[in-house]
């Protein structure tokens, strides 16, 4: 494409079919405590 | 549902059900006022802004093919998952408040001084090896399962810490469980025998420090008011050091004194630092040093500054990593995760030094909150359904944000201290939030340039 470049694809909605299995981290561990960001941890499933 | 930005220079938009994302020349990024929310397009529209010949119509061809390929204005299918999803909860985190007592007078504590509106208190061991008995025993088939060492000041106690830590690791071998330990420290109490310890044992620590010396010593002060700066910032340094610079945060607070906070980042950089983390204060809005939503402009404009100088330093080989401009956007976080935020009340819970158990550190006190004891083992229903039930389609204001699958729905508990209820998001943090992520996103985006 000239005008756009995709820099991610559909990437959250391809975990609809293989996510949840629960295994990551909580978010409050990892160093905030005060604020929520969920989009910064790492998924844990193992095949991935 | 899009979002457009620009930030760093680029031109941005955001497919907020896919996760797609892409940069735009500024003719595409123009043309997307004219297509409405379901991404049907207004020639008129168009043709009233000019935005008209061969180029503009490229364009169009562009992002047209984008929304027939399932990356621009895609249709919200997760409300339906959220409202179908009925998986049981399992408890997979625990924050130990090892202490309720605390050896610095930080004047923005949201734990009044560590004792959580309570009286000064230690965990004993016996509290402590309940909790991990609670948290095997509640964890059904998970196998990873966290552990916080918080307080207070955990250091005040930390041969509690130890035994605690020797005890999970027994159980875990036993019960086929994988325990993670982290620990949050003022660092006054940290000497090389701990730091050992810490290294041997903890898969992550939070070290708090603010920034430059004043700012540091004008909130995070001793007992006798002096501040604390010049006793933990070289002991912090030696431990980063000694952990290869990975597996920690060097943790600030900026608060309405410090809205120049970026130079707190780069202060703490200039220490040697590369893992860092500096958060807004939480505070109640009478308070001094809280955020006011008349310092969102200048709030924002430093989280530019401080995007744009961490890009440049990648950019010259050097990594530091900001903890709130942490984004993977190719493997990041599963929806159902996006979905139902960070598990406060039902996955994560916190254990105070009697054994009573509330959905997270920052309701300790609240008695309305307590949700149960590790010693009886089970907990109050109500709670852990209204924790359980809430999620991004449950907030009115999250079900029409773009923000949403970024922060799931923000803190349950900014919610409930600013507007009594969980469901009810803190908007200014809201707003501080919405900006990380577009930075995040942008310096992504412009380091995939390189």
């Amino acid at each position: 494409m000239k005008h756009i470049k995709t820099i991610a694809g559909a990437n959250l909605l391809k975990t609809v079919g293989k996510g949840g299995c629960g295994e990551c981290q909580t978010s409050c561990q990892s160093a905030c405590k005060t604020s929520c960001t969920v989009a910064n941890q790492k998924c844990e499933k193992k095949e991935k | 549902m899009i979002h457009k930005f620009k930030n760093l220079g680029q031109y941005l938009v955001v497919d907020v059900v896919s996760g797609a994302i892409h940069s735009l020349d500024e003719k595409a990024y123009d043309l997307l006022d004219c297509f409405d929310e379901d991404g049907a397009f207004d020639a008129a529209a168009a043709a009233e802004r000019g935005f008209t010949g061969p180029e503009y119509a490229e364009a169009r061809e562009e992002l047209e093919a984008l929304k027939a390929g399932g990356l621009l204005f895609s249709k919200d299918v997760y409300e339906d998952i959220a409202k179908r999803w009925d998986k049981q909860p399992v408890v997979k985190a625990l924050c130990l408040h090892i202490a309720h007592d605390c050896n610095l007078r930080c004047k923005y504590c949201f734990a009044g001084g560590g004792e959580y509106m309570g009286k000064r208190e230690l965990m004993s061991a016996e509290v402590g090896k309940k909790a991990i008995d609670f948290v095997i025993e509640q964890s059904g088939s998970r196998r990873n399962i966290e552990i916080d060492y918080f307080g207070g000041e955990p250091l005040m106690n930390f041969g509690v810490v130890k035994e605690i830590t020797e005890y999970a690791k027994e159980q875990g071998r036993l019960h086929g469980k994988e325990f993670r330990f982290t620990i949050t420290t003022n660092g006054v109490l940290l000497d090389d025998d701990k730091q050992a310890y810490i290294n041997e044992n903890m898969s992550n620590t939070v070290l708090s420090l603010d920034g430059r010396r004043e700012v540091h010593d004008a909130v995070r002060k001793r007992a006798d008011g002096s501040g604390s700066y010049d006793r933990v910032a070289p002991k912090f340094q030696r431990l980063a050091e000694s952990r290869n610079q990975q597996n920690y945060y060097v943790r600030g607070t900026f608060t309405r004194d410090n809205l120049d906070f970026a130079q707190d980042v780069k202060h703490l950089i200039g220490l040697g630092f590369e893992q860092i983390s500096v958060e807004p204060v939480v505070a109640d809005e009478k308070e001094p040093y809280s955020i006011r939503r008349e310092d969102l402009p200048r709030i924002f404009a430093e989280y530019d500054a401080l995007a744009e100088h961490l890009v440049n330093l990648r950019k010259s080989g050097k990594f530091v990593n900001f903890f709130h401009f942490m984004i993977d956007l190719e493997q990041g976080p599963c929806a159902y995760k996006r979905l139902s935020g960070c598990g406060s009340g039902n996955e994560y819970l916190a254990v105070t030094p009697s054994g009573d158990l509330y959905p997270c550190h920052q309701f300790v006190g609240k008695p309305e909150f307590k949700m149960g004891t590790v010693f009886e083992g089970k907990l109050n229903p109500e709670i852990r359904e209204m924790f359980r039930k809430s999620n991004v389609y449950t907030k009115d204001e999250c079900r029409r944000c773009w923000n949403r699958f970024y922060c799931s729905g923000g803190c349950a508990a900014n919610a409930f201290n600013m507007n009594g209820d969980i469901n009810k998001p803190y908007d200014i943090a809201c707003e501080m939030q919405k900006k990380r992520t577009e930075c995040a996103i942008a310096m992504a985006a412009a380091l995939a340039e390189e």
